[in-house]
């Protein structure tokens, strides 16, 4: 760590890491209830689980994204952060929303309160003060990274995910149009959920992944820089049209299944693109870094989010797959294994590589983190792959039998239990890596071969 | 240099151009919405605090609407054409009415949904809500009325 501010990182790394336990536990318990329906039905419905568990996911991931920025940026601006005193009063503005969001999701609090309530819209469900309050932080958060950059060195790493972290806000002002014509609320819906996760969001990966190859392979910043423009230009090309593959049974025009089927088949390229650059630096990269569990994660999250974003996505976006397809369970297996594979893992990457510069000392627990690594890894591609045979079976029995949709649930019971099993390795990964992460004890497992391996 | 200069302008040029074909496709879609494809006559007041109701009770993390939402309850988008509302509107209308005050069912084993305290009003306008979206014109989509 050569930049003192750079440690603001630390206290959103273990705020998100909080919400990441919440999160997997929230997970476990809605694939609790789907094989034991009954459990704790009165007191916690499934729609209150699932919205912990999508809005822990997001918040962390944003939280995540906030630490690495708040980490890298003075490394690249080649100064210290702007004001450490705004990064942490966005902290707590970001902490207080999400407690307030919970505590009113898991009570039920101010039912129908335009202002206190909750906005029962898929994953924008905050509450409307909740939601000022996301907006006021991002303001924050730009102000300070965007005085820091535009102060210091300007590189292609900060351009990009400047680019990403504005577009995020920008983007989420959406979420405050909300029309009584549900065709028009679903177009707009996605310029947030899509433009989102399939937009600005690979910018700001892309940017974080540049980052770690640099520092752990030492490849010529030349080389990544032109890489990343390259990657974060397919993604947006593909990416931006792409948004029509949620366009085609909502209400919009016909041609939207050319065009969405078209462009979101080219989405996994900028994937594939993020696989090659990895590999290829790792490969070439003349440096021998002792954090080897970063480089475990940063290929990891390349590898998982082309399977994850790209293979599974492209698996049911031309519209004549998604016609039977579109809202079973192949979207679940999609959706978890996209979120895993590009956003958690390049979150839990950064996590890997940047503790141990903040705490000053050598890599430690590495064995522990990658163990982790691999139980995760694992648990999630098993649940992919139970979720995706359910989500056939699914598409089969209800979409072109026309069977009843409760009928055909209980006859995906097998996988529904098989997905909890997943669910229960994965929640102890990640308790694992947590445990790796804050827990830090004497373990190296080789000496860095270049003194200046920073 | 010269490259990454390059491919830094195909990226910031490349990205508006998408960026600018996409807001005007919405924005054509956003027309095509209010005239062609849903009937904004018929979307009344009641559709519409049907729809808050959707919103204010979270329905969406349970089921789905148009193939979006949670998948652990059935799709409603169609309920209203599953329930026969195209042939008998008052057999629907107090189809769905009644079953939302059966709920929770208790069956051990099945899938429980909360009793929501609605009044017979608001039933009324749900139900107006999911009979406006049934006739949302979604290119044919679902493939059957089991949605």
């Amino acid at each position: 760590m050569k930049y003192q501010t750079q440690k603001i990182a630390m206290a959103y790394f273990a705020v998100a890491m909080g919400l990441f336990a919440i999160q997997v536990l929230g997970g476990l318990l809605a694939g609790f209830i789907y094989i034991s329906p009954n459990f704790l039905s009165d007191l916690l419905p499934f729609n209150v689980v699932r919205m912990l568990h999508t809005n822990a996911l997001v918040v962390w991931l944003l939280l995540g994204f906030f630490g690495a920025a708040y980490y890298l940026v003075p490394e690249e601006s080649e100064r210290e952060i702007y004001s450490p005193m705004i990064a942490y009063l966005q902290l707590i503005l970001l902490v207080v929303g999400t407690l307030g969001a919970v505590i009113t999701y898991t009570f039920n609090l101010f039912e129908g309160n335009f202002f206190l309530g909750l906005q029962g819209r898929e994953f924008l469900e905050q509450p409307f003060w909740v939601k000022i309050g996301i907006v006021v932080a991002a303001l924050m958060f730009l102000y300070n990274i965007s005085m820091t950059v535009l102060k210091g060195r300007k590189t292609a790493i900060t351009n990009v995910l400047l680019l990403g972290l504005w577009g995020i806000a920008i983007f989420f002002l959406f979420a405050f149009y909300v029309p009584d014509n549900l065709a028009l609320d679903k177009m707009y819906w996605w310029y947030v959920i899509h433009l989102w996760v399939e937009g600005v969001w690979e910018l700001v990966m892309a940017s974080i992944l540049a980052f770690l190859l640099l520092k752990l392979t030492g490849v010529d910043r030349e080389v990544v820089e032109k890489w990343i423009y390259v990657i974060v230009s397919l993604s947006l090309f593909s990416g931006v049209l792409g948004t029509g593959h949620h366009y085609f049974w909502i209400g919009t025009p016909k041609y939207w299944t050319w065009i969405g089927s078209i462009f979101s088949a080219m989405e996994v390229i900028p994937f594939f693109a993020m696989v090659l650059f990895s590999f290829t630096m790792v490969w070439k990269g003349g440096r021998n870094h002792p954090n080897k569990a970063a480089v475990l994660w940063s290929l990891g999250t390349a590898v998982m989010a082309f399977f994850g974003a790209g293979v599974w996505g492209f698996m049911h976006t031309l519209h004549g797959v998604n016609f039977y397809s579109h809202g079973t369970q192949i979207t679940a297996a999609h959706g978890h294994l996209a979120f895993f594979g590009a956003y958690v893992s390049i979150n839990l990457a950064i996590i890997t590589y940047a503790m141990p510069y903040i705490l000053k000392r050598e890599p430690y627990n590495q064995v522990l983190n990658m163990v982790s690594f691999w139980i995760m890894n694992s648990a999630m591609a098993f649940m992919t792959f139970v979720l995706t045979f359910a989500g056939a079976i699914q598409t089969h029995l209800q979409r072109v039998n026309g069977e009843d949709f409760m009928d055909v649930q209980e006859q995906m019971q097998l996988f529904f239990v098989m997905r909890f099993g997943a669910g229960a390795v994965f929640v102890i990964g990640a308790l694992l890596f947590i445990y790796a992460i804050f827990v830090p004890r004497k373990e190296l497992l080789q000496k860095s071969t270049t003194a200046a391996a920073e | 240099m010269q490259t990454k200069s390059a491919a830094r302008n195909i990226f910031y040029g490349g990205s508006l151009f998408f960026l600018l074909i996409f807001f005007g496709l919405t924005a054509h879609s956003h027309y095509y919405i209010k005239n062609v494809s849903t009937n904004e006559v018929t979307l009344t007041e009641g559709v519409a605090r049907g729809k808050k109701i959707w919103e204010d009770k979270s329905c969406v993390n349970c089921h789905t609407i148009l193939g979006e939402g949670a998948y652990f309850a059935p799709e409603l988008g169609n309920v209203w054409i599953r329930r026969g509302g195209k042939d008998d509107p008052e057999g629907a209308k107090d189809f769905i009415k009644e079953w939302m005050k059966a709920q929770p069912t208790g069956i051990e084993g099945r899938r429980q949904m909360p009793q929501f305290h609605l009044t017979d009003k608001q039933l009324d306008d749900l139900v107006e809500f999911f009979k406006w979206v049934s006739t949302i014109d979604t290119n044919g989509w679902p493939p059957n009325d089991a949605g």
